[in-house]
């Protein structure tokens, strides 16, 4: 890192901390690191389909504007020149912003989503909007009505979702860095199974202004990174109360960069959530998760075994809120202020209720559609207390869960996903196989709790990544970025090189 | 309660939530839609045996929020250029849709 003289292939390996530093040293430049990186995406992107929308012309100018900003002189943030990508869930001034669907194809948001406003603030250049599940609804990036984002370890695989792009683009050496959200998983899962770190900060630690609304009371933004400093970075970059969202924190963002660097835990209580692990987890998921667990304790942390009976009714309890959610915030595209319009075939004269109604079909994918009539289901009088009340009941018992876990210990562990990443296509006819998928991620959502994903090896079986998941208290977020660091440190001492070095180069890929 | 949900159920949602599903998607829905229902039902049962006499209070949201405020003062807002920027039709600076109500 000491050299000079670093070539494209190197600065696209750069870490956003390394590259953040080399930039201070003015061992590069921002137009020189963001013009490596659009390289990059051109060889290799059209085999990993990470990215919607490339904003090469803005991406630049934001970079020559750092560049000038630096050499006059001008106070800058630590990661000031540093490229982004940005799921295409956040609205985008000069960039399309579709959420993976027909609906919104081609629409220009007139505002910045304030995550993405202290983005271009902090002087990250944008390097486009990344691929993700229609609406983030899916666990795959399947659902995408643009198509799906292959995972850079297997093209072969799913990147996982609903923001495969951003985690893909970030595996792949697209970006250093990239912005995801978390409705059930969203950042975590496709952390686990592409083998970069993904973290959900507490419910309310970043503005949800600008995002398009799936489920409001569990969408919370958060960094996709390949480490766990690197999200730390990011996450004080976007965090922070905004008076545009009035269910933001108003609070100081927990020290998350300082608990990264700390890294150290020597006397933190730590416990396995026994219902997480076992049946329904795959065995090299589980053989990488307890040798990590192991090396925990032996840095001097007290592992116990901690039950949370209420989280194997987490997945059904989120299918309730999560479609209800969604069916009312989705009520909006109603084609009339923006999205497609479409005229009903055969009807002269049609009525705005005809045109809402074929617009939608013609808008919304399968699953997007599965979701709202859920959604409507569960929300119909009748039903309302039997489904929706119930689901609210057991989101007390979830949090009430954590509450008494977190009496006994500092933070709670489990594998990520249950498996590694499947082949495209397998999950696909059975929605509820894919549901199922979310089993360790959905309680964190449900009760607001903040989770950090990161890579902890390969399964034996398929020689996939492996994710383990940190879970905190609310606010406590800190914790996470002080155990992840720890455990990747040590993890990088035992491999001797962070474990996407082993990942496929995908150099001289399909054009 | 049955998870039972017939094709004609979904048709209803279908129409409830403003989405003109083909045929073919009805079907597909309706055969799909039951075993997610029986799925999520369960938590009836878990919440229902809980203690008897601890009636687990309702979480809409994982924060404790009130109603927040803001001073009722001017501030930047959208032209209307822009907030009609993505309007299928607009005309004199204001949204054209669809007749809105009957013939009749």
């Amino acid at each position: 890192m000491a050299r000079t003289d670093m070539d494209q292939t190197d600065l696209t390996r750069l870490s956003a901390d390394q590259a953040a530093r080399a930039l201070a040293a003015g061992e590069t430049s921002s137009v020189e690191l963001t013009r490596a990186l659009l390289d990059r995406i051109d060889a290799v992107d059209a085999e990993i389909h990470a990215f919607l929308h490339v904003d090469p012309e803005g991406a630049l100018a934001a970079a020559r504007a750092s560049d000038e900003r630096r050499a006059a002189g001008e106070a800058t943030s630590y990661l000031a020149g540093v490229p982004i990508a940005v799921k295409d869930v956040f609205a985008t001034i000069g960039q399309p912003t579709t959420c993976g669907s027909k609906i919104l194809e081609g629409w220009m948001p007139p505002y910045d989503a304030t995550a993405v406003a202290k983005l271009r603030a902090a002087g990250l250049p944008i390097l486009g909007k990344t691929n993700m599940d229609e609406f983030a609804m899916g666990s795959s990036t399947e659902h995408s009505a643009y198509g799906p984002t292959r995972n850079p370890w297997d093209t072969t695989r799913v990147p996982g979702g609903s923001g495969g792009g951003s985690a893909a683009a970030v595996a792949a050496f697209e970006a250093p860095l990239a912005l995801g959200t978390d409705t059930g998983g969203s950042i975590r899962q496709p952390g686990a199974v592409t083998g970069t770190v993904g973290v959900k900060p507490t419910y309310g630690g970043v503005s949800r202004y600008g995002l398009v609304a799936m489920a409001s009371s569990l969408d919370q933004a958060g960094p996709v990174t390949r480490t766990v400093l690197d999200a730390a970075l990011l996450h004080e970059v976007v965090a922070g109360h905004d008076p545009m969202d009035s269910t933001s924190i108003d609070a100081p963002v927990p020290a998350v960069v300082a608990a990264a660097r700390r890294a150290d835990v020597k006397g933190l209580k730590i416990g396995l959530v026994r219902e997480l692990q076992g049946e329904g987890f795959q065995a090299g998921v589980l053989a990488r998760f307890d040798e990590a667990v192991h090396l925990l304790a032996d840095a001097g942390a007290e592992v116990v075994e901690i039950s949370c009976p209420s989280f194997v009714h987490a997945i059904a309890a989120y299918y309730l809120v999560m479609p209800s959610e969604a069916s009312s915030n989705l009520a909006r595209f109603d084609a009339m202020r923006y999205g497609l319009r479409v005229a009903p075939e055969g009807v002269a004269d049609p009525s705005a209720e005809q045109v809402m109604a074929a617009s939608r079909d013609a808008g919304f994918g399968d699953e997007v559609k599965r979701r709202i009539i859920l959604g409507t289901y569960a929300l119909s009088s009748g039903y309302y207390d039997a489904y929706y009340g119930s689901a609210q009941k057991v989101r007390t018992l979830i949090a009430r869960d954590f509450a008494a876990a977190f009496e006994q210990v500092d933070l709670l562990v489990s594998p990520t996903s249950p498996v590694t990443a499947w082949p495209l296509g397998d999950k696909l006819d059975d929605p509820m196989a894919m549901y199922l998928q979310d089993v360790a991620t959905i309680p964190a959502n449900l009760a607001g709790a903040p989770g950090l994903s990161l890579p902890v090896g390969l399964a034996d079986e398929d020689g996939m990544p492996v994710g383990l998941q940190f879970l905190a208290p609310a606010t406590a977020d800190d914790r996470l970025y002080n155990a992840g660091a720890a455990l990747e440190r040590l993890l990088e001492e035992k491999w001797g090189a962070p474990l996407l070095a082993q990942a496929p180069t995908l150099e001289g890929g399909a054009r | 309660m049955s998870s039972g949900i017939s094709r004609a159920d979904v048709e209803h949602l279908a129409g409830l939530a403003r989405i003109e599903l083909s045929e073919a998607e009805l079907d597909r829905l309706a055969a799909d839609l039951p075993a997610i229902l029986e799925h999520v039902a369960t938590i009836q049962e878990y919440v229902g045996q809980q203690a008897a006499g601890d009636d687990v209070p309702a979480m809409s949201h994982p924060l404790p929020v009130d109603n927040v405020f803001r001073a009722d003062e001017v501030r930047p807002s959208l032209t209307p250029d822009e907030a009609l920027s993505g309007a299928p039709e607009s005309e004199q600076q204001r949204f054209v849709v669809p007749k809105i109500l009957g013939e009749d």
